[in-house]
């Protein structure tokens, strides 16, 4: 097949099927370069991104929310259509008719959306209070299948923040599809894989999946018309850069109108959008400026984004994430750098438009990188605070050199891979649980296996370890088969359509399941192990303290013997979880990682044999414990480092703060420091890392004088937020942690 | 075998010597300074004992951070206190390819320091006064024995930083200044001079251990200070 909208693109098998993989490959350039060749922004991106500000700063004003459409169900062309300054932007489409005005998506979950609107002093229309009651929510659905156990794990906290109530989100539609091959196409592409499927027996899955084509079909359509609502017509290949990001960002706005999920992330968009920039730029139609400014523009379209969400959800979540990530960088599979000169771009836009903690930008690193695109990445986190890094040697040799990364840190093949999201458990609570022979001192609850608590005077490693398997073998199989009723139901009442449009239809699904706690856990069996770890109990004889005395190695000081024991418990944690059958058939990973819900952990469950207080917050990932590392940041990153890709395929997280006078004396050894750091880091097979060069005092100042800091920016927890918009708790606790300092 | 006193150990320096250095912090001084910020390095006993080999395989986990420029310091603390422990780790690391840096201030000058220096990439030295009198009152040494050092680090060939923290009052004339780069230019291994502002975060290292920090009254410099004098250089 031929068009002439890719005429002066490279041929190759990409025109024969769908295959953006292989229209990158055979079409881009790579760029060994340094910074020097970007432009700044234009006055009119300069105007518009005022008008936007001061609309960030009503947002503030209203409480967070500016306003909700409470009579409109969001999907694709409820809303007519919405602007920001009409004449004056390049690249348009918004979720509702207009800015930062959110839209309701019951589909998920009605009560989920009742409360958020009440939350904020609103009330659901009645006409959709109507309609719901005679339609089933993914909510509903859930509810009806769970066990009673489930619930109690639930009510417990042991397994909390299950995208049971609200959408799943992690999918990334491969959205580029829409630009390179036109919305025509790739309806005639899944009309006939739903022909096909005539030939195959007509049992549940297929039935089920017949019918799901259906479904994408339907909504393809949809999009098409979502576009010429805003006068485009995407039923053919884009024509140029304007089009080409035109028609990539109506396909993603298309996802986050139909689905109000947890993280609705973007893919990697930057070097595809390069193959039309630097054709524009030969043809003499773009300029640098003019290239700068298109993506200044779309970035302004994903900056005002938004979700409603409930307070509780927040409480998860904290500071109104998107989690619009897009993946930059990385090397190819033929040893060529997908560093392009939009990877610059896209990361120029903290400077252009000013930092910002979404879109999520996340570097995929690689010790093969071009120096110029490391320094300017290194610059980039130093100035703004504002990006990740994931290791994309690691990564490569599972996915391929077309892979994304949804929400933080969970890798999957563009178009070829979702995943069905799981929150997380919490192991430190599962710990005490086990120790109290299957009763939960915090809520009163007795779940899992029953059996006497432990009765010694002080605690004995193998026969702590002995009843810690048993809990956490009964736990795996609980949690797997909590996330199948899930996520069987999340597909029947709240499918992607949209997005599953925009993947194979024969779709590899991974499941997701995530821990919460392990440094907490690790310095708890090392205080067993090597210190001396005496239970308080109360008068019933269940264990609500701990009394423990003695030295202890401790997570984060690359010591081997608490580091394999947190290495010990993520493969065992895998493994257990492994014997459960998922379903369909999906492939079972595991995360380190808890946004901000460490702090909602910590909360919940009573004090630990580490010397942790109750309800005092976790650390956030796989971070050591705050302010237990003795020797220093390198020692810190080295034990992060020694958990296993391996068993953890959906991601092993690790928040970094750095003050600036620690990282080096002048900027430039600042940046050279950090890519020697980042190098070094990765060269040990770790996974991810956020990076925070700044002083806690600039913290503090912040948590006393919010408006004199509108947009300070900090890395998280696998993602980026507005410190301003983190509850009172959250910012406290982002305060407490260890931040690398000079001695 | 020889173990070593130390203080503390630091993974990840970026302000002792060139690129990343892992830093090792000796335990024990033979000076007294009014401006120093570790006064808890200064008793000879009360640190941890290693042995070399225990130093090196620490430092070996952070080898892959080194990159081009970084390696191991030994800080303290005086290192020269502990001259052959210091020279059987720097030799373990030259040994594994790791750049060493030797942090002193220079007043020891015997065999076991200059054995030391044999194994040694770089000094960065204190040169804390450029006149007597103040090195008598605020050190505790006269001037010579530094001066001493770094000429011997001339006839080694050694590169040298020198180092110097600015004092308001005491360090931050121009004219100080000026007899630094004096020094500096008299010996040609000195390829860098380093001056650090004075900080007081160190009072309540000198609280704690119920010590006096005699330059407690003197305000630390501001960054104009700073930014004004380092352009003397």
């Amino acid at each position: 097949m031929t068009h002439e909208n890719w005429n002066g693109f490279k041929a190759g098998v990409w025109q024969n099927e769908i295959n953006v993989r292989d229209f990158i490959q055979a079409n881009y350039t790579e760029y060994t370069g340094d910074d020097s060749f970007l432009a700044g922004a234009t006055e009119r991106t300069k105007a518009l991104m005022k008008k936007v500000q001061a609309l960030f700063a009503l947002e503030r004003q209203f409480g967070g929310v500016l306003d909700i459409d409470t009579a409109t169900v969001s999907s694709l062309t409820t809303f007519s259509p919405g602007y920001i300054d009409k004449d004056n932007e390049i690249i348009v489409g918004m979720q509702t008719n207009r800015p930062l005005k959110r839209g309701v998506s019951p589909f998920g979950g009605i009560r989920m959306a009742r409360q958020a609107c009440e939350a904020y002093g609103y009330k659901l229309s009645e006409t959709i209070e109507d309609e719901f009651r005679f339609r089933t929510t993914h909510n509903e659905g859930v509810f009806r299948a769970y066990t009673d156990e489930m619930r109690l794990a639930r009510r417990c906290h042991v397994i909390t923040g299950l995208p049971d109530a609200y959408g799943r989100g992690r999918i990334i539609g491969d959205y580029r599809r829409v630009a390179l091959y036109g919305v025509d196409k790739l309806i005639e592409e899944k009309q006939k894989d739903k022909a096909a499927m005539a030939e195959k027996p007509f049992v549940t899955e297929n039935i089920k999946l017949s019918s799901e084509l259906f479904k994408q079909i339907n909504f393809l359509g949809k999009l098409k018309e979502m576009a010429t609502m805003y006068g485009f017509d995407i039923s053919g290949p884009a024509r140029d850069t304007r089009e080409a990001i035109q028609w990539t960002y109506f396909a993603y706005l298309a996802a986050i109108k139909e689905q109000n999920g947890a993280a609705m992330s973007l893919g990697r968009v930057a070097t595809f959008f390069d193959i039309y920039i630097e054709r524009d730029i030969k043809n003499g139609t773009l300029t640098e400026e003019g290239a700068q400014e298109l993506f200044d523009d779309f970035v302004i379209k994903l900056r005002i984004a938004r979700h409603l969400r409930t307070p509780e959800y927040n409480e998860l979540f904290g500071g109104d994430p998107m989690w619009i990530t897009e993946a930059v960088g990385g090397m190819g599979e033929d040893g060529r750098t997908l560093v392009s000169k939009s990877s610059f771009r896209v990361l120029n836009t903290l400077y252009t438009l000013g930092s910002s903690p979404e879109p999520n930008l996340t570097v995929l690193w690689s010790k093969q990188l071009p120096d110029g695109f490391k320094k300017f990445c290194a610059k980039v986190s130093k100035d703004t605070d504002s990006i990740q890094y994931e290791n994309d040697d690691i990564m490569r040799p599972i996915y391929g050199d077309d892979y994304a990364i949804a929400c933080c840190v969970s890798a999957m093949k563009l178009g070829k891979q979702m995943q069905f999201f799981g929150a997380r458990c919490n192991l430190a609570k599962l710990l005490n649980i086990a120790l109290n022979g299957g009763y939960d001192a915090m809520s009163g609850i007795h779940i899992g296996p029953q059996m006497e608590p432990v009765a010694d005077e002080k605690l004995n490693f193998d026969s702590v370890m002995e009843r810690y398997d048993i809990y956490i073998q009964w736990l795996s199989q609980l949690y797997v088969k909590t996330m199948n009723v899930i996520h069987y139901m999340h597909d029947e009442y709240c499918y992607e359509k949209v997005q599953m449009a925009l993947h194979d239809t024969d779709v590899e699904r991974l499941m997701a399941f995530g821990i919460a706690g392990l440094s907490v856990v690790a310095d708890s069996l090392s205080a067993i192990k090597y210190g001396c770890v005496k239970p308080v109990r109360n008068e019933e004889g269940f264990i609500v303290d701990y009394d423990t005395t003695g030295d202890f190695p401790k997570f984060g000081n690359d010591d081997d013997r608490v580091d394999s024991l947190a290495q010990d418990m993520t493969h065992r944690f895998i493994e257990a979880l492994r014997k459960t059958e998922t379903y369909r058939g999906a492939v079972h990973t595991l995360s380190v990682l808890t946004i901000t819900s460490n702090v909602m952990y910590g909360k919940n469950t009573g004090a630990t044999p580490d010397g942790r207080k109750s309800g005092e917050p976790f650390a956030p990932g796989a971070n050591p414990m705050h302010n237990r590392e003795e020797n220093g940041a390198l020692a810190s990153l080295n034990s992060v480092a020694k958990i296993s890709y391996d068993d953890c395929r959906d991601g092993v997280s690790n928040t970094f703060s750095i003050t600036p006078e620690a990282l080096g004396k002048t900027d430039e050894e600042r940046i050279d420091n950090l890519v020697t750091i980042l190098d070094g880091y990765f060269a040990k097979k770790a996974h991810h890392i956020n990076v925070n060069v700044l002083n806690r005092e600039t913290l503090m100042d912040a948590y006393e004088n919010p408006d004199k800091y509108p947009n300070l920016t900090i890395r998280v927890s696998g993602y980026a937020v507005n410190f301003n918009k983190l509850s009172r708790e959250h910012q406290r606790e982002v305060i407490s942690r260890t931040f690398h300092t000079v001695l | 075998m020889i173990k070593g006193n130390i203080h503390s150990l630091q993974s990840l320096g970026t302000v002792d010597g060139p690129g990343i250095r892992f830093v090792v912090f000796m335990q024990g001084c033979n000076l007294r300074c009014g401006c120093c910020h570790n006064p808890d390095t200064w008793e000879i006993s009360g640190g941890t004992e290693y042995t070399p080999e225990q130093i090196l395989e620490k430092v070996l986990r952070c080898k892959d951070y080194f990159g081009k420029t970084g390696g191991i310091t030994i800080s303290g603390g005086e290192p020269l206190l502990q001259s052959e422990f210091c020279y059987e780790l720097f030799s373990l690391c030259h040994n594994e390819g790791i750049n060493t840096c030797l942090d002193t201030s220079g007043s020891i000058l015997n065999e076991g320091a200059k054995k030391l220096l044999t194994v040694t990439d770089r000094v960065l030295l204190d040169i804390k006064y450029t006149n007597d009198a103040d090195y008598l009152e605020h050190v505790g040494c006269d001037m010579q024995k530094p001066l001493e050092f770094l000429t011997y680090l001339q006839t080694q060939k050694i590169p040298t930083t020198l180092r110097q923290v600015i004092i308001p009052t005491l360090t931050d004339s121009e004219e100080n200044i000026k007899l630094l780069k004096d020094i500096a230019e008299a010996h040609p291994v000195v390829d860098k001079i380093e001056l650090l502002p004075f900080r007081k975060i160190c009072q309540t290292k000198y609280d704690n251990m119920n010590i006096p920090f005699r330059f407690g009254n003197i305000p630390e410099p501001t960054q104009e200070t700073m930014k004004n004098i380092n352009k003397l250089l």
